[in-house]
């Protein structure tokens, strides 16, 4: 896993359930995509990234702690 | 110009630098210790430890450079980078190069960090709590204020700080919150992103259901 490619517009927002450690920074940065299950885990909302939201979610992937957050041209499938 | 002002400089800013490593420190452990509320949220808090840390690079960088132009003790550029070759007081002086260079490693690595290997980064930034004791080290063996009075009182404050962290921090590891708290009815705090709120409805990917912790 060497460098995460850039969120863009149009792309979807994953987590990777393994490694995320639910310190929850993803939903500060990102409420609009983002919300928290009652432990903390990120619960996405499943639409493509707006590009109003690209710089935010650009942040929120690179603040992860573990990064954990990525997005992802494919909807999850 | 007064010729001791470099001299003053050099003790002030290596005060200062001790302080401001203190404080990276604290702000550090305070991501895997979840401090973080409404006000001040976790990125905010994971911005400023950022921030004080290149601070605490500026003035590393102030007081190496004004020890160096200062030519009343024989230390030169090479000195703050390179450990044990000064010809004054090499050993103190080579804890505060390896100190360095430490603390160069962890900043490099850290803004490179969404794109080199997250282990790489997680070892590197683990000395950090090695760069600290070092650099205290350094500043008590060669400094002229450490041992003075308001030095010591500074020096005591800082090292109650960090080992009060570093204990909170080994009993409080770095746990999913799940491990802590048995799963309750929603948290009474109003979630941070309320201000701006998200439509609904939300999905809940199934992702999550291979959690097991
Ligand atoms: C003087 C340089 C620095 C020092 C001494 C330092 C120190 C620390 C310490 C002690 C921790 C806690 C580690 C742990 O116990 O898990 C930490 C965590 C962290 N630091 Fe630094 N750090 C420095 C620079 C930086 C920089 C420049 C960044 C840039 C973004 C950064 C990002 C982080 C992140 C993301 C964490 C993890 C926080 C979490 O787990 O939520 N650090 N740092
Ligand atoms: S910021 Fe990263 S670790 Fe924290 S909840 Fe979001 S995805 Fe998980």
């Amino acid at each position: 896993m060497a460098s995460i490619p850039q969120a863009e517009a149009g792309q979807f927002l994953r987590v990777n359930p393994i490694t995320c450690v639910a310190r929850g920074m993803c939903a500060e940065l990102l409420p609009e995509q983002v919300k928290l299950d009652e432990w903390g885990y990120p619960i996405l909302k499943g639409d493509p990234l707006p590009p109003h939201l690209v710089a935010h979610a650009r942040r929120a992937v690179a603040e992860c702690p573990t990064l954990a957050l990525r997005a992802d041209p494919t909807p999850r499938g | 110009m007064n010729e001791q002002v470099l001299w003053f400089a050099a003790r002030s800013s290596g005060m200062v630098s001790l302080l401001l490593l203190t404080a990276t420190i604290l702000l550090g452990i305070l991501g895997p210790l979840r401090v973080g509320s409404a006000n001040w949220p976790r990125f905010a808090l994971a911005g400023l430890h950022r921030n004080i840390s290149l601070l605490t690079v500026v003035l590393l960088v102030v007081h190496a450079v004004t020890i160096a132009l200062d030519d009343y003790v024989p230390i030169t550029f090479a000195d703050a980078v390179v450990p044990f070759v000064s010809q004054y007081q090499p050993f103190w002086l080579g804890l505060g190069a390896i100190s360095f260079d430490l603390i160069l490693a962890l900043i490099v690595t850290s803004l490179l960090r969404p794109r080199i290997n997250l282990r790489l980064w997680r070892s590197i930034h683990w000395l950090a709590y090695v760069s600290w004791p070092i650099a205290l080290a350094h500043g008590i063996g060669v400094g002229t204020d450490a041992t003075g009075p308001l030095g010591l009182i500074i020096a005591g404050l800082c090292v109650a700080a960090v080992v009060l962290a570093v204990i909170l921090r080994i009993i409080k590891r770095d746990r999913p919150p799940i491990d802590f708290a048995p799963p309750k009815p929603a948290p009474a705090t109003k979630p941070v992103g309320a201000a701006r709120p998200a439509p609904e409805p939300v999905r809940r990917p199934g992702e999550f259901s291979t959690r097991t912790r």
